[in-house]
Formats: structure tokens, sequence, C-alpha cells
């Protein structure tokens, strides 16, 4: 494997997304969203850090999954990818180069939202790495569907019901038993109860086998998509 | 000397339809490889397989002395292919795609303002892919497919829907390229390409090769195609063949003054392929059959 190709890959990304009105806003949304909330919506009785928990475990929903889905599906579309490959790069190298830029700039997102958050240091690094564990779920799941989508109009109507599920489930689990129950089964769910715990989240075994077994599912749904359909 | 393309019994099928039957051929060093055929003759299956894309369900198909299956990191670093719909990133501008490619093949960016020079499109190299006109990115796919000096350069109808002048550019960039050692295989329905830029082709029809040779070596092997065509006065046109048959009423167009003018028309590859499948090597098929039904009738009349 050359990083050279995978920094390549990694640099080409950055430059294209900042002129992808439809990617850079997925990165760009929901930490501004919290900035703006937390500081201007106070309502008594609201739990601590409301918008902060709400917002991040949405953005964990939405922005790996729907970015990596659709910067494969569109690669694939426009027969980027197919040239790509007929040079010197190796499906993985793409794919790690194309993983590690949206894990990057979703990091950088939910470092904004930390910041909203004003926590402590040790606070602060364990809201990211629940968050990073979150962000690499949704980014196995969106490859998942960007290697099956032949298109991008294909990605985008797999990836929006998926999104909206793991997104808005633990926003209506605030509201619904048997939704509450379902939730406890998703990375979003769980991500969602381990930031909503007052003062330093403790995770435990349950709550890790949890997000590892959906890490593992997601995977499992990746190998069959590239399996079936290849890049 | 060995081949850099070579092809053996490659046969493919796409949902039980047949798109290659026992297709053999090769192009050596510096040689300009041309295949046609018409739209869906199993052109592109087969620059799938030469270039590893795709295996074939049987034969075996070799690059630059490698199996095509196995190419390894060497071999496709010698690479260059430039495919239907370019594959550019369409956002980026010229010089940033360029640059992108550059890494990947690890060729100093410093050589971008030259390559840009070169394909005439150094003006533009801040511009986005998607405000190029067709021609533009053409010459851009094919500075990509040209920038790490392959020695062997896969094109896929290169110049369909591209002005004389744009096409008159890229010929004279793939003969430099052709020049520097490299072998280029293309595929065209365009016969004028063939013709004046291919050493050697193949002519695909129907998933097998039906004839394949210089263009000039099938011109004469189908000279029995060769015709008169005679315009008479009342702008009439009249092909007859050109041989003894033609003497009779020739010679009675001429006595009766009926003759504007006379030629002599040579076959070309488009001719012998009519001649071979019974159609024609462009979009419009059936207007070439038609044509050829229309002018036989005529002669025999």
């Amino acid at each position: 494997m050359k990083m050279t190709n995978t920094l390549a890959i990694f640099r080409k990304q950055l430059k294209d997304t900042l002129k992808n009105k439809t990617i850079l806003i997925q990165f760009i949304m929901f930490p501004l969203m919290t900035l703006v909330m937390n500081r201007t919506v106070q309502m008594e009785g609201m739990p601590h850090n409301f918008f902060v928990n709400l917002f991040a475990t949405m953005y964990i929903g939405m922005a790996p999954l729907t970015s990596m889905a659709a910067i494969i599906s569109e690669e694939k579309e426009q027969n980027t990818l197919r040239v790509l490959l007929m040079s010197d790069v190796k499906p993985f190298e793409y794919l790690l180069g194309i993983g590690a830029y949206v894990w990057s700039g979703c990091m950088a997102g939910a470092a904004v939202i930390c910041m909203a958050g004003r926590f402590c240091l040790t606070e602060g690094i364990s809201f990211l790495c629940i968050l990073s564990f979150g962000i690499l779920a949704s980014l196995l799941l969106g490859a998942a569907i960007g290697t099956f989508s032949n298109t991008q109009m294909m990605a985008t109507s797999i990836t929006v019901p998926v999104m909206m599920f793991f997104s808005f489930l633990p926003m209506i689990s605030m509201f619904n038993a048997t939704a509450s129950k379902i939730a406890k089964l998703t990375y979003s769910g769980q991500i969602g109860l381990l930031l909503g715990q007052p003062g330093r989240p403790q995770a435990d075994m349950k709550d890790i086998a949890i997000i590892l077994l959906n890490l593992l599912l997601f995977t499992a749904l990746f190998t069959a998509a590239y399996k079936k359909r290849g890049l | 000397m060995s081949k850099t393309i070579i092809a053996e019994n490659i046969s493919h099928k796409f949902s039980g339809r047949q798109v290659l039957d026992n297709i053999t051929l090769s192009a050596g060093k510096g040689e300009i490889f041309g295949l046609l055929g018409p739209s869906g003759a199993g052109k592109t299956t087969l620059i799938k397989i030469l270039t590893g894309q795709l295996t074939p369900d049987s034969g075996y198909a070799a690059l630059l002395g490698q199996d095509t299956r196995k190419l390894n990191p060497h071999a496709r670093r010698q690479i260059g292919a430039m495919m239907d719909n370019f594959g550019l990133y369409e956002r980026l501008s010229v010089c940033n795609n360029l640059a992108f490619y550059a890494d990947i093949y690890r060729v100093p960016h410093k050589a971008i303002p030259d390559i840009l020079r070169q394909i005439g499109l150094y003006e533009s190299r801040k511009t986005a892919v998607s405000n190029l006109s067709k021609g533009m990115k053409n010459r851009l796919s094919l500075a990509r497919a040209l920038m790490n000096r392959p020695k062997a350069l896969f094109l896929d109808e290169p110049t369909t829907g591209l002005d004389p002048v744009t096409t008159k550019e890229m010929h004279r960039l793939l003969t430099a390229a052709k020049e520097e050692g490299c072998t280029i295989f293309l595929t065209t329905h365009n016969m004028f390409e063939a013709q004046s830029l291919c050493d050697y082709v193949a002519l695909l029809g129907q998933g097998k090769i039906i004839d394949s040779g210089s263009p000039a070596e099938i011109c004469r092997r189908y000279n029995h195609l060769n015709r008169l065509k005679v315009s008479l006065k009342d702008g009439k046109c009249v092909e007859l063949e050109n041989g003894r048959t033609a003497a009779l009423p020739l010679s009675q167009y001429l006595d009766a003054d009926m003759v504007a003018s006379i030629h002599s028309t040579e076959p070309t590859l488009e001719t012998v392929f009519i001649e071979l499948t019974g159609k024609g090597l462009n979009e419009n098929d059936e207007y070439a059959g038609n044509f050829q039904e229309t002018t036989q009738r005529h002669a025999k009349k």
C-alpha cells in the first residue's frame, strides 16, 4: 500500500469539497447550528448541553454517512474511479484516502460542537472519543451504500431513510418507549445515551459491545457490497 | 520482437449475449492499432479486458509482457487510458486535475505548465473542467493519459463528436506519442481516422474480427469493390463496376453525350465493412445499408 496515493486522494477530496456545496454543508451545518442554538436558546428545566448532545448525535448519523456514500457513488457514476483504479491506485488506498478525509472533516465539526459544549479537558476528550467511534460506524455504512450504488441517485435514495433512522431515532427515543428500546441497539442510540450522561460519560461493557457489534455489522455490509459490485 | 498488447482467443459473454467471440490480435511497440466497429460491437469490453478491468470468460490477454489478470504496479504505471466519458473531476480546475494525477504517477508538478501548453490549455488552467468544451475536455483527458509517458495507451473513441480542427490536433498528439515508442490501441467507428492514423486495423462485427491488416492492405484486398461513378448531365449519378462490364453502358452514355464526369471510387474501410457485414460503421447504419442498396440497384438499371 502506498501512502502517497492515499494522501493524493485526501488532498484531491479536500479541494473538491471546497467547491461541492452538497458535501460542504454536511460538515458545517450541525456544528454551526449547535453554536447558534446553544448560545441563543435557554429554557428552564432544559438539560445541560441539550443542543450539544442532540446535534452531536444527529451529526454523526448524517454527515459521515451521506458524505461517504455521495463521494463514492459520484466517482463511480462519472467514471473517475474507473480511470483512477486503472492507474496504480488500489481500491483500499482509495477508500482509505476518502475515509480518512471524511473522518477528519467530521472530527473537525465534532471539535466545533465540543467547543460549544464548554467541556473541561477530560470531558472534551471523552466527548470526541465517543463521537469518533460514531463517525467511524457511520462512515462504514456510507461506504457500503456508496459501493453498492452505481449512481448518485441510487445512493441518495438508500442514504436518506437510513440516515433519518440513525440520526432521529435517539431524539424520538426520548418520547417513545418502543423507540427507546430499538435505539439502545443502534450505535447512534448508544452514543446519544453516553453523551446524555451528566459529567464525564462512563461506558460499560454492554454499551461498548453494542457499538462494536454495529461496527462489525457495517463492515460485513461493506464487504458484501464490495464483493457484489466492486468499486 | 515481443508484442506490447496481445489478445489470444478472447471470448466474453454479457447476460448470455456473446459480446466477444474468439478475438486474437496483437500490437507491437510504436504501433497504432485501430479496432473498428459499430456501437455495441464489443470494442469497450475488449479495452476493459486488455487493461485488466475485466476478466474474460476464456482466452488470454497480455499487456507489456504480463497477464492482464495479474498486472503488477510497475506495469500499471506504464498504461494510459482515455475512456469514452473522460473521467475528469468536473469541479476541479484543469491544473488541479493534472496535479492530482501527477501525484499518483509521481510526475513533478513543474511539468504541468509545459503539458498544458502542449495541449493548448495553459490559458484555461484555472477554469473548472465543468466549464470546458467537449474538445477541451478531450485534450485534457488525453494529456492526463499521456502524463506518465505510457508504453501502452488505450483510447476509447477519442475523437467522437469533435470538430475537425480538434480532431487534427488530437491526431498530432497521438502521432507524437507513437514516435516516442508508445503503443496505441484505439477504438473508433470513424474510418477516416483509422485510415489516416492506424498502422494496423481490425474490423469487429458482432463480436468477431471479420478482417484485419494495414488499412491499405485491406482496401487492396477488396479492390473488386472499386467502382466507377458516372455523373450524368441530367443530374443523375450511376455507379458501375470498374471492369469490362462497365465498357458497354459507359460507351452508351458517352455516345449519347450524357456524361458530365467519371470518377473511380476505391474501396474504403467503410465500404469493406459494409461489404462484409451489410452494416455501416456509424450510428446511421441503416442509412449506409440503404445507400448501398440504392446505388447497387441504380447500377443494375
